[in-house]
C-alpha cells in the first residue's frame, strides 16, 4: 500500500490539475460565446450573397462560367480545419479521421490529391504521414475577422482558378449546440448544386452577367470558407469546453477516491500505534 | 418624400440600416444613384463612399465601402461588402498608417509586379477611409 505521504502528494496535484482544467473550461466558455456571436453576426451576408449568386446563375442562361462548370478531375483538394492546439476531446480526431477514411475509399494515388490545411493538429498528421499539403495555415486566431482570413480564402479559391485543382472539399466541424458537433463535409468548388428557397428575382445586371459572376462568384466560395471557418472555432471552443468539464468533474472523482483511501490509511496507522501502546504497556506489567 | 430601405452588410455583422430617399455610390461602371422605385438590378462596386440622403434635408451618412455588391429590390437596397465603416468608426490614425506604408511600398516596387497592384488598392482603401472622414 501506498504510503500516507504519496497519497496526499496524489491529492495535491489532482487538485492542482482540476484547477487548471476549471481555468481552461472557462476561458473557452467565454471564447465559444463570442465564437457563437461572430457566427450569428455572419448569417445575414451568407444569406444574402447565396441568393444574389443564386439569382445571378440561374436568372441568365447560357452563361459558362468556370466555377460553374464540372472539369474532368485530375486533382482533388480537401480543406481541413482543425484547431491548433489540443486538449478538445475528439474534436480534431473526428475531422481528421473523415476526411482520412474518405482520401483512401477515392483515390489510388497520392498524386490525385493535396491537403490544405487550417491548423496545426491536420499539418502535423497529414505531413507526418507523407500526404501533400499544398498550403497550411497555422495561428488563426479565434475570432477570426473577414479582413485577417482574407489571404487565406482568396489564395485557395486562386488554385482552383488556375487549375491547381480540378475539385475542392471543405470538410469541418459544424457547430449545431454546445454539446453537439458534427463532422461535415462540403463540395466547395465547382458549385453545382446552387440552390434556394426563396423565389428568385430577375435582375438587371450593370454591366453585364458575365462580368458581375467573375467578381460575384470567388466572393461567393470566400464566404462559405470563411462561414465554415466560424463555425468551427466557435465548435472547437465548445468541445474544448465540454471536454475540460469532463476533466474537472473526472478530477475531482479522483480526489474523492484518494482522501478515503487517504483516510482509511491514516487510521489504520492510528490504530497501530495505539496497539503497539497497549502491548507495551501490557508487556511492563 | 418617398423613401426606401437600406441595409450595408458585411462578413462581420450588419454595419448600417435606415430608410433615405436616395442612395448613390460608385459602382465599377460608373456613378450610380438609387432613388426608390428603381427595378430590381445588380451591380458590382468600386472602392468608394456610399452616400446616403436621409428626409429632412440633413446631411447624407457617409459609409466607407471596399468593393462588394449592390443588390436592389422594389422594397430593399442591399449592399455586400466585404468592409464598410461608417464614418464615425473609422480609425483615422491606422488609416493614416495604412496609407503612408501602401505609398512606400509603392515607391519600392516596379509597376508591373502584383505587389504593387497590391499597395495600390490599399492605398485607395485608405484614401477612401480619410475621405469619408473629411480628413482628406
Amino acid at each position: 500500500m501506498a504510503s500516507l505521504r504519496d497519497i496526499k502528494n496524489s491529492i495535491n496535484s489532482t487538485k492542482k490539475m482540476s484547477q487548471i482544467t476549471k481555468a481552461m473550461e472557462m476561458t473557452s466558455a467565454a471564447k465559444w460565446n463570442r465564437g457563437v456571436m461572430n457566427a450569428k453576426a455572419f448569417v445575414p451576408y451568407m444569406e444574402k450573397i447565396q441568393e444574389v449568386t443564386v439569382a445571378v446563375a440561374m436568372g441568365s442562361n447560357g452563361i459558362n462560367h468556370p466555377m460553374l462548370q464540372s472539369r474532368p478531375v485530375k486533382k482533388t483538394g480537401y480543406i481541413v480545419m482543425t484547431s491548433d492546439r489540443g486538449l478538445a476531446g475528439a474534436f480534431n480526431s473526428n475531422v481528421i479521421r473523415r476526411v482520412f477514411q474518405t482520401i483512401q475509399s477515392r483515390h489510388k494515388s497520392k498524386e490525385e490529391y493535396s491537403i490544405i490545411a487550417i491548423g496545426r493538429v491536420a499539418r502535423d498528421f497529414f505531413v507526418k504521414r507523407g500526404i501533400n499539403v499544398d498550403l497550411e495555415i497555422i495561428g488563426v486566431s479565434d475570432q477570426p475577422s473577414f479582413e485577417s482570413v482574407k489571404d487565406i480564402t482568396s489564395s485557395t479559391v486562386g488554385m482552383f482558378s488556375d487549375g491547381t485543382f480540378d475539385e475542392l472539399y471543405l470538410y469541418y466541424t459544424h457547430y449545431k449546440s454546445a454539446i453537439t458537433q458534427e463532422v461535415t463535409e462540403k463540395k466547395l468548388l465547382p458549385l453545382t448544386d446552387l440552390s434556394t428557397s426563396s423565389k428568385l428575382t430577375s435582375y438587371e445586371f450593370e454591366p453585364s452577367a458575365e462580368e458581375i459572376l467573375d467578381v460575384l462568384l470567388p466572393q461567393y466560395a470566400e464566404s462559405l470558407i470563411y462561414g465554415a471557418l466560424l463555425d468551427s472555432k466557435a465548435s472547437e471552443h465548445a468541445a474544448r469546453m465540454t471536454a475540460m468539464r469532463n476533466a474537472t468533474d473526472n478530477a475531482k472523482e479522483m480526489i474523492k477516491n484518494y482522501s478515503l483511501i487517504y483516510n482509511r490509511a491514516r487510521q489504520a496507522a492510528i490504530t497501530q500505534e495505539i496497539a503497539e501502546i497497549v502491548g507495551g504497556a501490557a508487556a511492563l506489567e | 418624400m418617398k423613401t426606401i430601405k437600406v441595409s450595408v452588410v458585411t462578413p462581420d455583422g450588419p454595419v448600417y440600416e435606415s430608410d433615405v430617399e436616395m442612395v448613390s455610390t460608385k459602382a465599377q461602371s460608373g456613378e450610380l444613384g438609387i432613388l426608390p422605385g428603381h427595378i430590381p438590378m445588380v451591380a458590382p462596386l468600386a472602392i468608394g463612399v456610399v452616400r446616403l440622403k436621409k428626409s429632412g434635408g440633413k446631411e447624407p451618412d457617409l459609409v466607407a465601402v471596399s468593393g462588394g455588391f449592390l443588390e436592389v429590390r422594389p422594397d430593399k437596397v442591399t449592399i455586400l461588402a466585404q468592409a464598410a465603416e461608417k464614418a464615425e468608426d473609422i480609425d483615422v490614425e491606422r488609416a493614416l498608417r495604412a496609407k503612408e506604408r501602401a505609398e512606400q511600398r509603392m515607391r519600392d516596387q516596379k509597376a508591373e509586379h502584383t505587389d504593387f497592384r497590391r499597395a495600390e488598392l490599399a492605398l485607395q482603401r485608405a484614401v477612401n477611409r480619410l475621405t469619408v472622414t473629411g480628413k482628406q
